[in-house]
């Protein structure tokens, strides 16, 4: 029954009629369409007497023939007859893309949007911790209500979990920049000062970055998903009419518990970070350890250990209210989460950074060098 | 009006009986869920160019078994021929002659939520045909559109844009992109308000009509059974215990039965359709009186 489509004019009664046969269907169409369209007027009517199947996509492909060639359309069976008459019926204009922009002013049209947007983030980052502050203050009028199990539940979750890779990588950072150190120094005879070198600079500032870093992408993204996916089955909203805050209950412990954690963290990453200089310092450097020791506490000065610890807590605050912000800012779907986790992760690493840039010009202000 | 409507009504179900076909056939249908077993020895079957409503109470496995249908569940035993294909262990290719005449409309509509509404609606096009070209395309999915009753504006939108109720229009429009002969309509008019409801229900009976579908319909609406289902298939006890009009089903005994169709929300439909039939015969007297 299903005969591929063809057409064939013929010249009848002075005009040109152009008879359609097969089935028209979608599957059986093939070139038609391009064929029809290649027809030139004037043609007088559109003959159907040996089509013997027709769907609407054949329908519409004859009517928009007809409409283009303005022939009348003939002979065909009753139902064919119906479904053109059906489809032409919804011949109407119809949106189908959006509307085309000049590529320039896209592109405007593309920063202008950015700038708002970022804008609009750190405002509302702004506007968040100003929430988080109330919800905490809130918490600390009505002891109550603050949420021992929650909290606990993500000090384990942020903290203890985190211990094995934060552990490894810091162990494997210190081992590097203690190598790479040691070549450099070497140059100059100066091996020893390795042990300044990853000593100082672990307990400043990279056992804490390196922390931050992996938390964010640990925890920032686990709370952007978390809370993202909660406000688009709206648990979010049914807390709040079951009235629960969502601040008290969901944001306050993760923030809490990354405030926290970061700074035992931060600390652990360093002292592991110290004894993979350590190691390195002994099997490639002979520095025996008793050694690597003894001048470690010689050359660090106890402030190193504040300005890591005092940046801590701060770095955890950004990566538990950028991750809460953007979880909570999901709206729209599924795909949302996944882009919000993202610039929660990414927001909260830039944050991080330009803090720490903030937090070593006032230290050096301050004397702490 | 009426007199069009009947004509083509009588050609639908001369359709039927020239085909004499069964659209989709499913014979001693096993289905489970590690232990708990949804279908045992489950048998029906769809005839062409037929709206088969199917209820059943919440869990019974209407949904299971139209995914079983069109292969989404893989049954532990039993047989289900569509068009007399048998669907049971066959690739994915081979399958594909069927899918493509047939177009299912999920439960929350399941558009791609990247993609516009007439990029979901030409999803299916460019799949199977993509030699059609793209200005053909574009005019396909915009009557596809207005045929579902969508707004003309409705095409650049994306499905988060939409409201429930347009978002099973949207569906619908991409279920119905490829002219298929048999569409699988999942809880259509479930989360609609009545009027939305009703009207949905009217543009499948028409699209119905228009395009001599099969429809397998799921549903819990007994508006929706009444206005326009052929035949009603219940689901209970693992199996289909009855198929039939409401009025046959209401001549047998069975509890559920019994309780779905003459339960407080049942008698309010038998009472709406009463209504409407006698207002329609009042009117008819009162044209001949004149």
């Amino acid at each position: 029954m299903n005969k591929a489509a063809d057409l064939a004019e013929e010249t009848r009664d002075g005009g040109t009629v152009v008879r359609l046969s097969g089935t028209l269907t979608i599957a059986c169409l093939h070139d038609l369409p391009s064929r029809l369209d290649a027809l030139e007027g004037p043609i007088s009517a559109i003959d159907l007497s040996d089509v013997d199947h027709m769907d609407t996509i054949g329908a519409w492909t004859v009517h928009r023939t007809a409409k283009r060639l303005d022939c009348a359309v003939g002979g065909g069976r009753a139902d064919a007859e119906r479904m053109i008459a059906a489809v032409g019926e919804l011949d109407e204009p119809v949106a189908i893309r959006p509307e085309h922009v000049s590529p320039l002013k896209r592109v405007l049209g593309e920063i202008g949007e950015a700038v708002v947007n970022s804008g609009a983030t750190l405002f509302g980052l702004l506007g968040f911790f100003g929430a988080t502050l109330v919800a905490a203050w809130n918490v600390v009028r009505h002891p109550s209500r603050f949420r021992v199990n929650a909290v606990v539940q993500r000090f384990e979750v942020v903290g203890v979990s985190a211990l094995g890779i934060i552990g490894l990588m810091s162990f494997l950072i210190g081992i590097v920049i203690a190598q790479q150190g040691s070549v450099q120094l070497r140059q100059f005879g100066m091996e020893m000062l390795t042990i300044n070198l990853v000593g100082r600079l672990t307990f400043r500032e990279l056992g804490v970055l390196m922390t931050a870093i992996m938390v964010a992408g640990r925890s920032g993204s686990a709370f952007a998903a978390q809370l993202g996916t909660m406000k688009l089955t709206e648990e979010v909203d049914a807390m709040r009419t079951i009235g629960v805050s969502p601040m008290e209950a969901l944001v306050l412990p993760r923030t809490l518990a990354v405030v926290v954690m970061m700074p035992l963290l931060g600390f652990y990453s360093s002292v592991i970070a110290v004894i993979g200089g350590g190691f390195l310092c002994a099997v490639s450097l002979d520095i025996p350890p008793i050694t690597f020791v003894q001048r470690l506490r010689e050359v660090v000065p106890i402030t190193d250990l504040w300005v890591g610890l005092i940046k801590a807590p701060v770095f955890g605050l950004i990566i538990a209210i950028s991750g809460c912000f953007q979880g909570m800012q999901v709206k729209a779907n599924a795909e949302e989460v996944g882009l919000r986790t993202t610039s929660a992760v990414v927001q909260a690493i830039f944050l991080v950074i330009v803090i720490d840039a903030f937090f070593a010009v006032f230290f050096t202000w301050v004397g702490w060098n | 009006m009426a007199a069009e409507i009947e004509a083509v009504e009588e050609e639908r179900v001369e359709k039927a009986v020239e085909g004499n076909g069964i659209a989709i056939c499913v014979r001693d249908l096993r289905t489970s869920f590690g232990d708990q077993v949804v279908h045992d020895g489950l048998d029906l079957d769809v005839r062409k160019g037929e709206i088969l409503g199917v209820v059943g109470g919440s869990g019974t496995g209407k949904s299971v078994l139209m995914r079983a249908i069109i292969g989404l569940q893989i049954p532990d035993r039993g047989e289900i021929e569509v068009f007399g294909e048998p669907m049971i262990g066959r690739l994915d290719d081979e399958a594909l002659a069927i899918r493509k005449r047939w177009g299912v409309l999920f439960q929350g509509g399941a558009l791609f939520s990247t993609l516009t509404v007439a990029e979901n609606v030409e999803v299916p096009i460019r799949e199977y045909y993509p030699n059609i070209d793209a200005q053909l395309r574009d005019e396909i999915a915009a009557y596809k559109i207005r045929m579902t009753g969508l707004p003309a504006d409705a095409g650049p939108k994306y499905p988060a844009e939409l409201s429930g109720g347009m978002r099973k229009r949207a569906g619908l429009a991409r279920a119905l992109a490829l002219d298929p002969d048999l569409l699988f309509l999942d809880e259509p008019t479930a989360g609609l308000d009545p009027i939305g409801a009703a009207a949905f229900d009217e543009q499948t009976r028409r699209l119905q009509q228009t395009l001599g579908l099969t429809v397998f319909l799921i549903t819990h609406d007994l508006d929706t059974l009444y206005s326009i289902c052929d035949r009603v298939a219940v689901l209970a006890d693992k199996k289909v215990i009855a198929v039939g009009t409401i009025d046959e089903l209401l001549a047998t005994d069975h509890p559920w039965i019994q309780e779905y169709f003459n339960g407080p929300r049942g008698r309010a439909a038998t009472a709406a359709v009463a209504r409407e039939r006698g207002k329609t015969a009042a009117e008819t007297q009162a044209d001949g009186r004149r």
